[in-house]
């Protein structure tokens, strides 16, 4: 057998397994109000909290026949600026859209990023997840007046950890609770963690006094009676958690997480509408409600405009906490 | 016992059993393929499954994750070039095999290591799972630090021969590992203002770069010197001699392996690199590592299974991914609205036990598969060098760029590429730069957590019982050449023992 044949054989193999997935379908858009051949950027890796999104709801609009040939793909980095640097880039292009959230609000400060989310069209809000304020089942806090006092006496060893960067919703949670309660953002010693599940493990292991995440990880565990919840970080109580809300426990902080997608700036009225659209639709699927269900996501859907003045606001309020501990 | 049994029932029915074969066949082509890696894999098939019912998908996912493993060290172990991060360690002598033409005898040792590995893996699952639940929890920074500073302390083992060149490469893959985010404060290092900089440089990158791109451009620069030989290929199959050498790491593998997969923050790097180590300094062919010794390709692979194993425990029964797949198959498990965690093994005690027997099914499938395919694969050698390193640079090329589909991430590999050759042409040896961008940063990580969690106080550092243990190790470990001399010499083992070694 020659080396030729061999290399041939390698050849064909990658042209079948490497060029499909490098090439976009190039189809053009009908007449109806379908939407075809959509990429989806996701700027973190797969598995995460946008592809998760991302992928769910490519799948449901696909399911519903609002959109076809979608092409959802992975483009991490930098807690999401890679991406947003690219989508920010592809001035004009009504075919891309970016998948997104609180995190990337924050990400955008801490690493200095040359491009803003106020550069991009913002297309709909999806899903909002709320934090919660977690001990273990042995810790001495019950209550979270508890904790606050304890927090506010000793801010050194009464350590915070989160699952997400500095700039990240777990961070910026914990933050704004310090502040409402008149603890200066710089004397928290909070402790980052690679995800909530590896704080999971520093919660229940008591490593840390208290932990801050969002709720889905905890569920099996809260239910379990493992963990104990002090607070939930929403307007109103979640359901299946017997916790108060911070408000009612006389914290002045409302926070949630928020998932939701924007497309490159520049892009024509006609696009933006047909996006904002599509994505209306997405709310009536019942293969949306139900993925809603599962996640245990509560649908926020805000539209165009109404999400790009949340945005603004967002933004704002990310940047003041950021500034005050001197990453922005 | 009995619900193992059920389990087994339920994974041998005709169509779970096609799954596990589809998914090993895709784990393992995926473990080959560069660029795409079993997270990615598993990921990208989770819309796909959405209509299965959840036993079938976990029972492919599982045969995805495991053929990833296996997959992941042929390409490792032929062209230099790791497909994933759990499979650097076994380019550390499966390389030099495959070039002295025992790369069919490196591939079954690998292959063998991660059948037994993942089988004792998977048996310790069965047995340990509520145990390691119960204390996983208990492991924190302080102790997860004590052992990178045992790592660090094996790290001298593999310095070569001139010390100052060895900490001269160490400090380079540290410097590299400084680059990035940091992660405490959100601080740039390193990053000349990059936002491709920000995460850091993979391990991955690294390891190709100065492994395989480093090694085509060295040969490249002296192919014209030397000889045009193909590398010769032996006889497939394992001598008894390497047997002999082979069953005991094979056996040592899952001890170190299993508790650091179901560790938070484990991961299979740092065992697999303390496998290798150990492996060496029980060996008796201590001579031949660096040049293709073949127990430092079988205990690590054995070690990188077991540990995927511990990391489904963890994931099981905490509902805590302690690697990129685990996390993602968390993710595919709450798409069917089941929460892994502590009430997961009463809730769902049928899916667990299935997939637990399909790991099973799915290694003997893996094995059945992989060793007839180690000397086809071997064969993959024959090819004249320099067809073969541009195969190599392809492959090192595309699986740069497949990763994240970007430019930079390809540009970053030949710069680091280049640096791999300089150091080859100064003879600075590669290898503790490798260990110092897998270790700097954990070991910084958790030494700052630790500080941290104590409000900077330094007996945060000791203030555990197993970081106690592992400290004295370490002092045991470092004076005990000094306590050797006041001992009686033991008799010198006599000189034939290392001329039976087959060259």
């Amino acid at each position: 057998m020659s080396v030729k044949v061999w290399v041939a054989v390698a050849a064909a193999l990658l042209a079948v397994l490497l060029v499909p997935p490098l090439l976009t379908p190039g189809a053009d858009s009908g007449e109806s109000n379908q939407v075809r051949a959509l990429r989806v950027l996701v700027p973190n890796s797969p598995g995460g909290g946008y592809d998760i999104t991302a992928r769910t709801a490519a799948k449901a609009m696909e399911d519903a026949d609002l959109l076809r040939n979608a092409e959802v793909f992975n483009l991490p980095g930098a807690g999401g600026t890679v991406g947003l640097g690219r989508t920010v880039g592809e001035r004009g292009n009504g075919k891309l859209i970016m998948s997104m959230g609180l995190g990337v609000v924050g990400a955008v400060y801490t690493n200095k990023s040359p491009n803003s989310l106020l550069d991009t069209t913002p297309i709909a809000k999806l899903i909002e997840e709320p934090d919660i304020v977690v001990v273990a089942k042995d810790s001495p806090y019950t209550s979270m007046q508890q904790l606050v006092d304890a927090w506010k006496a000793n801010p050194g060893t009464v350590t915070v950890g989160g699952g997400s960067a500095p700039g990240g919703p777990d961070h910026l949670a914990p933050m704004l609770i310090a502040k409402a309660v008149g603890l200066p953002p710089k004397t928290v010693n909070y402790i980052p963690f690679d995800g909530g599940g590896e704080l999971l493990a520093s919660v229940l292991g008591g490593k840390v006094a208290f932990g801050v995440s969002g709720v889905g990880e905890y569920r099996d565990q809260i239910q379990a009676g493992t963990l104990r919840v002090l607070a939930v970080t929403s307007k109103d109580r979640i359901n299946g958690i017997d916790a108060p809300t911070l408000q009612q426990s006389g914290v002045d902080v409302e926070f949630t997480n928020w998932r939701g997608i924007v497309a490159p700036p520049g892009i024509s009225p006609t696009d933006k509408a047909k996006l904002v659209e599509v994505f209306q639709n997405l709310q009536k699927t019942p293969q949306w409600r139900e993925a809603l269900q599962r996640n245990g996501w509560t649908n926020a859907f805000a539209p165009g405009d109404e999400f790009g003045t949340f945005l603004e606001s967002e933004n704002k309020r990310v940047a003041t906490v950021l500034k005050d501990l001197g990453l922005a | 016992m009995e619900q193992l049994l059920d389990g087994f029932a339920t994974a041998l029915t005709p169509t779970h059993l096609l799954l596990a074969a589809i998914g090993v066949l895709l784990g393992t082509a995926i473990g080959v393929l560069p660029g795409i890696g079993p997270a990615m894999a598993v990921a990208l098939l989770l819309p796909v499954t959405y209509g299965m019912e959840p036993t079938g998908a976990f029972i492919m996912f599982a045969g995805i994750y495991y053929g990833g493993m296996f997959g992941g060290s042929t390409t490792s172990i032929l062209l230099n070039t790791p497909g994933e991060s759990a499979a650097v360690v076994a380019a550390f002598e499966g390389n030099p095999m495959a070039r002295k033409g025992r790369g069919a005898q490196a591939l079954a040792a690998a292959a063998i290591g991660h059948f037994t590995g993942g089988i004792i893996g998977t048996i310790l699952i069965v047995l340990l799972a509520p145990f390691v639940a119960k204390h996983a929890v208990d492991i924190g920074a302080p102790d997860l630090f004590a052992v990178m500073v045992l790592a660090f302390i094996a790290v001298t083992s593999v310095l070569g021969a001139s010390r100052i060149r060895g900490f001269a490469s160490l400090l380079i893959g540290l410097a590299l590992g400084l680059v990035g985010l940091d992660e405490m404060t959100g601080q740039q290092r390193l990053t000349f203002g990059s936002l491709h900089l920000a995460d850091g440089i993979d391990i991955v990158v690294v390891a190709v770069a100065l492994f395989a791109v480093g090694e085509a451009l060295w040969v490249a620069a002296h192919l014209r010197r030397k000889p045009f030989e193909p590398i010769p290929v032996g006889r497939p199959w394992l001598s008894r001699a390497d047997l002999k050498r082979t069953w005991k790491p094979w056996l040592r593998g899952p001890v170190i392996g299993f508790p650091f997969g179901a560790i938070p923050a484990g991961g299979a790097e740092i065992p697999t690199f303390l496998s290798y180590v150990t492996e060496k300094r029980l060996s008796k062919h201590k001579d031949e590592f660096g040049k293709g010794a073949i127990e430092g390709v079988a205990g690590p692979e054995s070690t990188a299974s077991a540990s995927a194993a511990g990391t489904l425990v963890t994931m099981l029964t905490l509902g805590l991914p302690t690697t990129a797949v685990a996390a993602v198959m968390l993710a595919a498990f709450q798409q069917y609205g089941i929460q892994p965690g502590p009430l997961l093994f009463q809730r769902e005690s049928g899916l667990v036990w299935a997939l637990i027997a399909s790991l099973f099914i799915g290694l003997t499938l893996l094995l059945v598969l992989n060793l007839p395919l180690a000397p086809l694969w071997a064969k993959l050698l024959r090819i004249p060098r320099p067809y073969l390193y541009a195969g190599i640079l392809f492959f090192a090329s595309v699986g740069a760029y497949a990763v994240n589909a970007d430019i930079f991430d390809l540009l970053l590999m030949f710069v680091i590429g280049l640096l791999g050759f300089g150091m080859r042409r100064y003879g600075l040896p590669v290898l503790p730069a490798i260990i110092g961008v897998i270790l700097g940063p954990a070991a910084e990580q958790q030494m700052r957590r630790s500080l941290q969690l104590s409000d900077g106080s330094l007996t945060g550092l000791v203030n555990s019982p197993m970081a106690i243990v592992v400290y004295v190790v370490i002092v045991v470990i470092l004076f005990f050449p000094l306590l050797k001399r006041f001992l009686p010499k033991p008799p010198v083992a006599p000189a034939e023992e290392r001329e039976k070694v087959d060259a």
